[in-house]
């Protein structure tokens, strides 16, 4: 059975290699090779998953060693495998939500003529994810984790033709590279410290070290999560990133990508647990994060960047509870993998309504679409219910722990600091996200004709896109339930991740309930801005927050002012110094030598007589000095 | 008359030479005027000679003359390929160590 | 032979010294100031002469005769050789090319002369022993002894020296012939292209009177042609222009040939006043 993990990459890569050097004779079958390949993979996953569930818990875990990839006296990095439940389920996750959107894309990307490339792109995405999430030494993760980088980078610009897509694609790699660079000192700093890059040594000896050492190693860890999980202050990129196409936008937010930050804190929670201060960096992060996400999706008109934010805000609550440590890392597993679902079927809806709309993504000319497309309506209706944690449905079960474990953080002000917050949380996603619904489902049609004329007529979309919208919003309806069962998924991941129970300063029932009313109020609040008045087509300006938070609370605007402007400042003295300083001290000494060497060059006339009279001279010198001496 | 009248001739003729080294161009003048200053050293040292009563001095002078005589062999040599190559006898013709 | 070891040397050496000195300096300098290589030649020799009777007198007769037979006799006559060989060139000029060198060799020397005379000055020479015991047994047998006992070494080794220099001379003067030597045929087939000078230079002037080849023939618009003349001579600048004289001395044939035909003119006339009045003086 080990020797089946390597296929969950290899598949994948082999369909990217096949597909983006096989050239135009692929174009006609190029997508169902790479959906091939992706199924492939998911079947293999699940093989791999039955088996596992055969054995008993604590033997589950999975070793495969493929070979000795830089074997240095002192450095040794092999290329090995790892798969335990951990691994497990972000391998069903990344496969299962992966195939989907490869179906999905079939239909979607049906009359772009680079297709091929597209679905080349997609599996060298799922390639690098799985490499990321079943390397078994964190330089192995890197190069998953670099390889995620670059595979977004070619989505995010897969419309290059677009200056916009272009330049998305370039910030989500500059942005990126941020993150990269902790991760990068990070394993520098383990390998001097432990001597290893494998998970195994380092988290085993995580008691032997230096809290100072694990809480250095901890922050920058966390520096390469903000990176690509799009946190606060790197989460810029994200709601630039919608240039794509919109199942990359789907990948991205639901199953790769942005979910390896959160992979990367809870593999590393024998790092953090000894480390206190990272922990509270990693719930500050996330609490700041989830707010941000929420505030930017409650202003934003364009339908994706609405749904960008509220991935911000849900990976916030993921990270919240990474940081909370072992009565967090399930739970915060558990709403990665329902978040997946819902948001996949979120944004495979949202691109289905623009599939029908011309391509339309201001939401603002939607409106009444539920009678025109209502298998997109139901299923993206559900995907909503869940994502608000309207009660029985997967948001709801994994979302609404998160709130106990984070009023659990400890029995002080804490407690209440950061329970309020996943609190108000919540409610502000019910209302972003029932504004969604509104503005796009409900009202009064808004469409208008483009500039050419053409307006749009709504349809339902292709079987290809509504059957991954269908299958992923029966996850988005079920699968909280049935993680929660019993505790299944607790259990399931307690090998690895270990589990405590909450102790909330407030008892379990209550914040149930102050969950559900919270929601309800922020729902009904959105009803009443949104749903009982009809919506202006052109936006209004807004109050300062709003205005603000359409433009990602000005997170753009303070790049460019501190590093954009401080960078072109210092560099101006720096080239100011380096040239006049600097060049001034290597060119006045040029110059000097040059002029010196120009006056001892007129002596070196190449006339033998000259030379001669500069010996004679020296000698009558010489002479007169040696009868000076005698005198004296 | 003190015979070192002889060492002082000596010196003026040296001097002479060497400024006649430095100031005439064709290389035949110059090996004279070498000659010349080849023959005051053999003047002060046949004069040293006498003044310490040996005669160390004078077979210094001798062996000078032999060397001397060599030297004018292998020196005109060169003049007269350098004649044959340049056809000019100018020291200051073979100046291609100039930049 | 015994007042040469004394103290202080005799009254008659001491005017030798003071004259032939003079003479020696003199011949020095001319050496170095004399314009011509061959007159510089000559003036060394004289100085070298002078310095034999130094040495003669300085008690190293040996040295003496061998500075007459070897330096001035062989030396200088080699000197003599290569001088003829090389011929005259530019570098017998004694305007200096180089800036500053005159100036700079000058000051050398003299501060050199300067330095030399003062540090003699300053020697403590007062041991002076004299030749007269070391010259006992003979000049030449003494330091034929010194030379095949103490200095044998040195004098083996200068014959190897000479030697090599023999051997040196022979190679730097020999010339291996490079390439094969043209033929009559092949140096005509390049004058030809060269396209100059293709027939046989011209020849000098007419006016065979003395030593004709110095002059330049004259072109048919009487203008001279340095090319007639041989080019040692055009070198050494030693070309007379005979276009005046020629024309002075047509001017006086016409002269003659006008007082013998009597003509009647006012040049003529006054020859004649002063020739009858000549005529009348002798007739007195």
């Amino acid at each position: 059975m080990e020797n089946l993990i390597a296929l969950l990459v290899a598949a994948p890569l082999l369909g990217a290699a096949v597909l983006l050097c096989g050239g135009r004779r692929l174009d006609r079958s190029g997508h169902w090779i790479g959906t091939l390949l992706a199924v492939a993979s998911f079947a293999v996953g699940v093989l791999l998953f039955a088996d596992m569930l055969g054995k008993d818990a604590e033997h589950r875990a999975l070793h495969q060693s493929l070979f000795s990839w830089i074997p240095v006296e002192g450095f040794q990095a092999d290329v090995a495998f790892q798969l335990d439940q951990l691994s497990m389920t972000f391998v069903l996750l990344i496969t299962g939500v992966g195939s989907l959107i490869h179906v999905y894309s079939i239909g979607y990307m049906e009359h772009d003529e680079r297709r091929r490339r597209f679905f080349g792109y997609l599996n060298l995405f799922l390639a690098a994810m799985l490499l990321l999430v079943i390397a078994d030494n964190y330089l192995l993760l890197y190069v998953g984790w670099e390889g995620v980088g670059l595979a977004s980078y070619l989505l995010i610009g897969f419309w290059q033709h677009k200056p916009s897509a272009a330049t998305a694609a370039k910030k989500a790699f500059l942005v990126n590279r941020v993150g990269d660079m902790g991760l990068s000192i990070a394993i520098m700093l383990m390998f001097t410290t432990f001597g290893t890059f494998a998970f195994g040594p380092v988290l085993e000896s995580t008691g032997e070290t230096s809290e100072g050492m694990l809480t250095a190693i901890g922050l920058l860890l966390l520096l390469a999560a903000c990176g690509k999980s799009a946190q606060v202050p790197l989460q810029s990129w994200l709601g630039d990133a919608m240039e794509g196409p919109t199942p990359v936008s789907a990948l991205i937010h639901a199953a790769t990508m942005v979910t390896a930050g959160v992979y990367l804190i809870t593999r590393s929670g024998a790092i953090f647990n000894a480390a206190p201060d990272a922990q509270l960096a990693v719930v500050i992060v996330g609490a700041v994060t989830l707010l941000f996400g929420a505030i930017v999706g409650c202003a934003k008109d364009d339908i994706k960047k609405a749904l960008a934010g509220s991935t911000m805000s849900q990976i916030g609550y993921m990270i919240l509870a990474a940081g909370l440590g072992p009565i967090g890392y399930a739970f915060a597993i558990m709403h990665l993998v329902t978040h997946g679902f819902f948001k996949a079927g979120l944004f495979l809806g949202a691109g289905s309504v623009m599939h029908g709309m011309n391509d339309e993504v201001d939401m603002r000319k939607y409106g009444g679409l539920r009678k025109y497309m209502p298998v997109t309506f139901v299923t993206f209706g559900l995907g909503y219910l869940a994502i608000i944690g309207f009660p029985g449905l997967s948001g709801f079960w994994s979302k609404d722990k998160i709130i106990e474990a984070a009023f659990a953080y400890d029995d002080g002000i804490r407690g209440w600091i950061f329970g309020g917050v996943a609190l108000l949380g919540a409610g502000i996603t019910a209302f972003y996200m029932t504004r969604v619904m509104i503005m796009t489902f409900f009202g009064e049609k808004r469409w208008q004709p483009d500039e050419s004329g053409n307006e749009p007529h709504p349809h339902e979309s292709p079987k290809s896109m509504t059957i991954p919208m269908i299958v992923l919003a029966f996850g988005s309806v079920f699968a909280g339930g049935l993680f929660s069962l019993n505790e299944s998924f607790v259990k399931w991941l307690e090998p690895v991740t270990q589990f405590e129970h909450p102790h909330p300063v407030i008892s379990v029932p209550a914040i149930t309930a102050s969950t559900v009313v919270v929601l309800l109020l922020g729902a009904a609040l959105a009803y009443v801005m949104y749903g009982r008045k009809p919506v202006p087509v052109t936006a209004p300006r807004g109050s300062l927050l709003t205005r603000a938070a359409r433009r990602d609370l000005l997170q753009d605007d303070l790049n460019h002012v501190v590093l954009v402007r401080g960078g072109e400042h210092l560099t101006r003295s720096l080239v100011y110094v380096d040239h006049t300083m600097v060049d001034g001290v290597v060119n006045g000494t040029a110059a000097g030598f040059g002029g010196l060497s120009g006056r001892m060059r007129k002596m070196q006339n190449g006339f033998a007589r000259s030379y001669a009279v500069s010996m004679f001279g020296g000698t009558a010198i010489l002479i007169a000095a040696t009868l000076l001496m005698r005198a004296v | 008359m003190s015979p070192v009248n002889y060492l002082y001739l000596a010196a003026l003729l040296f001097a002479i030479g060497s400024t006649g080294v430095l100031i005439r161009r064709n290389a035949i003048v110059v090996f004279m005027c070498i000659e010349l200053m080849l023959n005051a050293c053999n003047l002060a040292l046949v004069t040293f000679s006498r003044m310490h009563g040996n005669l160390d001095g004078q077979i210094i002078a001798f062996f000078t003359m032999v060397v001397a005589a060599a030297e004018v062999v292998v020196g005109l040599a060169i003049i007269v390929s350098l004649f044959r190559s340049r056809h000019s006898a100018s020291v200051d013709d073979a100046s291609l160590m100039k930049l | 032979m015994s007042t040469l070891a004394a103290y202080a040397t005799s009254s008659g050496e001491a005017l030798q010294f003071w004259v032939l000195g003079t003479v020696a300096v003199i011949g020095a300098l001319a050496t170095v100031f004399m314009k011509k290589a061959v007159h510089s030649a000559l003036c060394l020799a004289g100085t070298m002469i002078i310095l034999a009777v130094f040495y003669l007198a300085n008690g190293a007769y040996f040295l003496g005769i061998v500075q007459v037979v070897v330096y001035t006799g062989a030396i200088m006559m080699l000197f003599l050789f290569v001088v003829m060989l090389v011929g005259v060139t530019a570098a017998d000029s004694l305007k200096e090319t180089i800036k500053g060198q005159r100036w700079l060799a000058a000051l050398c020397g003299l501060g050199f002369a300067v330095l030399l005379v003062g540090g003699i000055g300053n020697a403590s020479l007062k041991e002076f022993n004299g030749l007269a015991q070391a010259n006992s047994a003979g000049n030449t047998e003494g330091l034929a002894a010194l030379i095949f006992t103490k200095y044998v070494f040195a004098f083996e080794i200068t014959g190897a020296l000479l030697i090599t220099a023999a051997v040196g001379a022979m190679v730097l003067t020999h010339r291996e012939r490079t390439e094969r030597a043209k033929t009559q045929r092949e140096l005509a087939e390049e004058r030809v292209r060269e396209g100059k000078h293709l027939p046989p230079l011209p020849a000098p002037g007419v006016y065979a009177r003395h030593n004709a080849v110095d002059i330049a023939g004259l072109l048919p618009d009487g203008t001279p042609s340095e090319l007639t003349v041989n080019k040692t001579l055009r070198d050494r600048g030693q070309i007379r222009d005979v276009s005046s004289e020629a024309l002075n001395d047509l001017k006086a044939l016409e002269q003659r040939s006008d007082e013998r035909l009597g003509r009647s003119g006012d040049a003529a006339s006054s020859t004649d006043d002063a020739a009858s009045g000549d005529k009348k003086e002798a007739a007195k």
